[in-house]
């Protein structure tokens, strides 16, 4: 076993500078990385890119980082929720960069998996594809899209081991297993740290050789957006 | 009289067909669900990662981990499955999901959809949306025919940036279901109580009208 455990945070994000660029995984607020969204607040590098499929909302998840000032571009595919954002993007303090939510997952994977681009339907015809160089399979155009190129990745699981090995729970997995790996250094933070062994092999998601740190997160608070609810009879 | 957005869900759900794997949009799409027939097998897939959703939580029950494209509290039914974001867009640019069914603010006679950016307006972003309608084979748009201001929605060309090209195969609005073939708009059902030259003034687009138009059954 290679052990990839650290102690905390502090030590999970040891190397994280000013000008970097960040993936973050989650589905709007589902699935964050809470834990090293906040020990960047309190870091304070500045002029980060953020890769991550939503902004987060006005005081919590990435929108923290927004509030901040501290994020330099987005790249997301969808970024309401968020007026600080909004703000920000519209006086041109915020450089962003719309990709198709399937593109996004896709430059994750494709990063992680050594492809530096692949060619995808998604897009063609539309601003999306200006500037890039297109093609035709089988009677249908098709879009070239680079793999994504980052620093750091942050990634949350519902449990993990010290091998790095991870599990997700739910809708919470989401871009998570996709931007393990796909970075320099992976960053996985738990809500259960077990102890090696305890993971069934058969059931593991993304095999610890992706991960390069891992740590018990604390305090979190997976806050729900739209709760929505049936009328029991 | 035009339909209402549960007339159009209404009408929409007729199109979902045993066996189908279907992704639903925001909005007129979401509605779709409570009116498929029960005697089907139908599984609805949500892009950020599940497939085999079920209804909204009861009160108390809901889990932050559980929730559809919209970010809504939901549940899965027997037999549901979560994934990562890059499967879940294997499933739909694969074409393993049969019928997507999404809004538009504008749709062309080409089939031609725009419905993620007004220029002016904030831009949110396009979501799933583009790979969606880039890749499925069957996409029916739900929208109103015409806008707010009484403009058809309908045009010979869209005026709005695109989502994708070529790509709507069939429309159900509030006035009529069509089918977009050989860039035109065909005309296949009326509205119950709204004539086809109601629907001819509220469509932009060239619209071809073959023999008798019949009434929605819904």
């Amino acid at each position: 076993m290679i052990n990839k455990k650290v102690n905390n945070v502090q030590e999970a994000l040891k190397g994280v500078k000013s000008g970097m660029t960040f993936m973050l995984g989650g589905f709007g607020l589902c699935g964050i990385p809470e834990n090293a969204i906040t020990e960047l607040v309190r870091l304070g590098v500045k002029d980060v890119t953020c890769i991550s499929n939503n902004a987060g909302v006005d005081d919590f998840g990435l929108g923290l980082l927004l509030q901040n000032r501290q994020v330099k571009k987005m790249i997301s595919s969808y970024v309401g929720e968020n007026d600080e954002f909004e703000r920000q993007m519209l006086s041109g303090e915020l450089e962003v960069e719309l990709t198709p939510q399937g593109t996004l997952a896709e430059k994750c994977r494709a990063a992680q998996a050594g492809f530096p681009a692949f060619y995808t339907p998604a897009g063609y015809g539309t601003e999306v594809a200006e500037g890039k160089e297109t093609r035709e399979f089988n009677g249908k155009m098709y879009v070239l899209e680079p793999a994504f190129k980052a620093d750091f990745s942050f990634v949350k699981a519902w449990k993990g081991d010290a091998a790095g090995n991870l599990i997700f729970k739910g809708t919470s997995r989401n871009f998570n297993p996709n931007m393990c790996g796909a970075a320099t250094i992976t960053v996985a933070e738990v809500e259960e740290l077990v102890p090696v062994g305890e993971l069934d092999p058969n059931q593991i998601h993304i095999p610890g050789i992706f991960v390069q740190r891992i740590f018990q997160g604390e305090k979190y608070e997976k806050r729900i957006e739209q709760r929505t609810v049936r009328q029991r009879n | 009289m035009a339909l209402d957005k549960n007339g159009i869900a209404k009408r929409i759900a007729q199109e979902v067909k045993n066996g189908y794997y279907v992704n639903l949009g925001i909005g007129i799409p979401t509605l779709v669900a409570n009116y498929v027939r029960n005697d089907i097998e139908v599984e609805f897939q949500s892009e950020n990662g599940v497939l085999g959703m079920g209804p909204f939580p009861f009160e108390g029950e809901e889990d932050a981990d559980v929730i559809n494209a919209g970010k809504q509290t939901i549940t899965t039914l027997p037999g549901a499955s979560f994934f990562d974001s890059a499967m879940s867009f294997s499933m739909i640019r694969g074409k393993h999901v049969h019928l997507t069914i999404l809004g538009a603010m504008e749709v062309s006679e080409t089939g031609d959809i725009a419905n993620w950016k007004i220029p002016g307006k904030m831009v949110k972003g396009m979501g799933g949306a583009m790979d969606l309608v880039a890749s499925a084979d069957n996409i029916i748009v739900a929208m109103m025919h015409t806008n707010k201001a009484g403009e058809s929605k309908l045009l010979k060309k869209c005026s709005l940036p695109l989502t994708g090209v070529g790509c709507v195969t069939k429309i159900v609005t509030n006035l009529a279901v069509l089918e977009v073939k050989n860039n035109t708009f065909h005309l296949l059902e009326r509205a119950p109580g709204v004539t086809v030259e109601e629907i001819k003034k509220a469509t932009e687009g060239t619209l071809i009208v073959n023999g008798e138009i019949p009434e929605m059954s819904i």
